[in-house]
């Protein structure tokens, strides 16, 4: 009776034991970029795992160059455009696959899902030579433009997946008082769908806002950059004397927004991210 | 629901047409006749919305698609892509006193070695970590919504940025993890985890592995909260040891969800680009075939050559999403 509870107790403190371990794991590199952002540049160097001094130097040297600030507006306007357009085109798709049985139904869900695995490199010089055509080289349009590549897929996988949790009974009303099926998506669904589209256009957001191979091959100057490229293209006086210290600043700031939104909506997102299944 | 399982509902599920029949027309209209008139304008309104959709995708993968494979027939270089030349198949190989081309390159072979020795070591690794973790996860606990939150962080910080945070804590003379081994005694000099070969690629793995764990996790742990408490109840009281369960029947069980995350990493990881470029740049002893392909194209500015990489790399991926599909088809079909 002894040894079962003594087995007990040291099987309870071997699994908060993995769950400390685990969250340390977790947390850390995030936590250990706070900190290294609040040193002050003479103590850098020395390694410490405490937040032993609150020195804002960094972050005053990140946001009083205008070059980030100007990152940041960029990422800030592609992310928010590539969200409304990525919605809109995927609800209505969404409600054409979801909710109508037609010929070819399952060839365009194919395109769909083919289009997702593309490798971003496969269409780099082709997307190149659109983007020149259309004259949007150096300018968030690229941007918003190429992000459509990665983002519509998934929002048109995921918003399908939730269209069709959504009863029959409500369409059939919708249709037997003679509502078209753009009255019917707008008034009926997507009242319902709010919150498939919050989990939806927060995936797009996040997809949008750390894209990084577009980015840096569809900009050219430091005012058309978005945030990622930023923090990578920082440099310092050479190759081994990097600032680390606004460099952690800058990618805490870039960084705490998303933070914030994961956990606020971590519900939603473990769903979403279990209905269409999409990259990380 | 996974993008499998949704697919084959796409095609089975029969209620939509139900739901059309069962209109019920106006006084005078025959009830069969206003439910065909209904489904036309139906069909016909959902190629509309489609269209928006279609023409995006067109626009920004079918077109630039095509002509990279086009690009890949010439010698276009950045400058002038107008003014390129068709040359067959001179940037995969060609005999011009010795081979030339991709496909005799070794930088280009070492590339693709590269990318699928990444490719198998941290998904392997992310798919033993992710089990764990959703093991953890689906565990009642005090404060388990907070650690599910913290366990999420990875995942949502930027690949830049948490390669750029990585590479501070592997920094060979000031970094956290060179501190923190050679405190614990387990090096006697500092490690130079970026620059050093030897080191470089295991660095990237640990930087990829610690960022995705959390999204394999995420989808093992749906699957676990949908399996049925009874067995388990059942193997408690015939007193099967945890372990013996875990491997009889959680683990078939979860298989299906943990295949769709180990597969939509592993072509996460064939396409591997930001965290290597941010981590080692163009290193050789790291370089995967998407570095390989941009290196081309945009710095030697050689836009025939990398798109004949691109369209290499492409092929390699789509043949990946062609077996997965067959096996995942036959396997649904053998499983129900």
């Amino acid at each position: 009776m002894r040894l079962r509870t003594l087995k007990a107790v040291a099987l309870k403190i071997g699994f908060w034991a993995l769950v400390a371990v685990l969250v340390l794991y977790a947390v850390f590199p995030f936590y250990y970029a706070i900190v290294t952002s609040l040193k002050p540049s003479s103590q850098l160097f020395e390694v410490s795992y405490w937040v032993d001094s609150l020195d804002f130097s960094n972050y005053v040297a990140v946001l009083s160059q205008p070059t980030f600030l100007a990152a940041i507006r960029n990422s800030v306007i592609v992310a928010i455009s590539v969200v409304i357009i990525a919605l809109l085109l995927g609800l209505t798709a969404a409600w054409a696959l979801g909710r109508v049985r037609f010929r070819g139904r399952t060839t365009v869900m194919m395109i769909v899902l083919g289009v997702s695995m593309f490798p971003q490199v496969a269409v780099l010089s082709g997307l190149f030579e659109v983007i020149r055509t259309l004259d949007l080289y150096n300018s968030p349009g690229g941007l918003i433009l190429s992000y459509t590549i990665f983002t519509l897929p998934f929002t048109v996988w995921i918003l399908t997946t939730f269209m069709r949790q959504l009863p029959d009974e409500l369409e059939e009303a919708a249709i037997v008082d003679g509502a078209s099926p753009w009255v019917t998506l707008t008034k009926v669904f997507m009242p319902l769908l709010w919150p498939a589209m919050a989990t939806t256009g927060l995936l797009a957001f996040i997809a949008a806002w750390n894209e990084f191979l577009f980015a840096l091959t569809f900009t050219l100057t430091d005012s058309q950059r978005t945030v990622p490229v930023a923090i990578a293209l920082i440099s310092g006086g050479s190759q081994y004397e990097l600032p680390w210290g606004p460099i952690m600043a800058a990618s805490v700031i870039v960084t705490v927004p998303l933070v914030v939104l994961v956990v606020i909506f971590q519900r939603r997102i473990v769903s979403g991210l279990t209905a269409g299944a999409v990259k990380g | 629901m996974t993008a499998q399982e949704s697919h084959d509902t796409v095609s089975n599920s029969p209620r939509h047409e139900k739901s059309d029949g069962g209109a019920a027309g106006p006084a005078g209209t025959p009830r069969r006749e206003r439910g065909t008139r209904v489904r036309r304008q139906r069909v016909r309104a959902a190629w509309l919305f489609l269209t928006p959709m279609l023409i995006g995708l067109l626009l920004v993968a079918g077109w630039p698609l095509v002509r990279t494979f086009w690009f890949s027939l010439t010698d276009a270089s950045l400058s002038s892509l107008e003014g390129s030349q068709f040359i067959g198949l001179e940037n995969y190989l060609v005999f011009d006193d010795g081979w030339y081309g991709i496909l005799a390159d070794p930088l280009w072979w070492q590339s693709v070695w590269n990318t699928i020795y990444f490719a198998l070591v941290s998904v392997s690794l992310e798919a033993a970590l992710g089990v764990i973790v959703a093991l953890v996860l689906n565990a009642h606990f005090r404060g388990r919504t907070l650690v599910r939150a913290a366990m999420l962080i990875p995942w949502a910080i930027p690949t830049v940025v948490s390669a750029k945070i990585w590479a501070w804590m592997l920094n060979d003379q000031f970094g956290i993890i060179n501190h923190l081994l050679l405190g614990l005694g387990l090096i006697d000099a500092p490690l130079s985890w970026t620059a050093d070969a030897s080191l470089s690629m295991w660095a990237v793995i640990i930087v990829d592995v610690w960022k995705a764990t959390p999204f394999v996790a995420l989808l093992v742990l749906a699957a676990l909260q949908m399996l049925p408490s009874d067995c388990y109840e059942a193997a408690k009281v015939d007193g099967i040891h945890p372990v013996r369960v875990f491997f009889r029947v959680t683990l078939p069980l979860i298989t299906p969800a943990l295949l769709v995350a180990v597969i939509f990493r592993a072509l996460d990881a064939l396409r591997v680009f930001d965290v290597i470029y941010v981590l080692t740049s163009n290193a050789a002893s790291t370089m995967t075939m998407s570095i390989y392909a941009r290196q081309q194209l945009v710095e030697f500015q050689d836009v025939g050559y990398g798109s004949a990489a691109s369209t290499l790399l492409f092929m390699i991926i789509a043949l990946v999403t062609v077996v997965y599909l067959y096996l995942g088809r036959r396997q649904l079909g053998g499983g129900q």
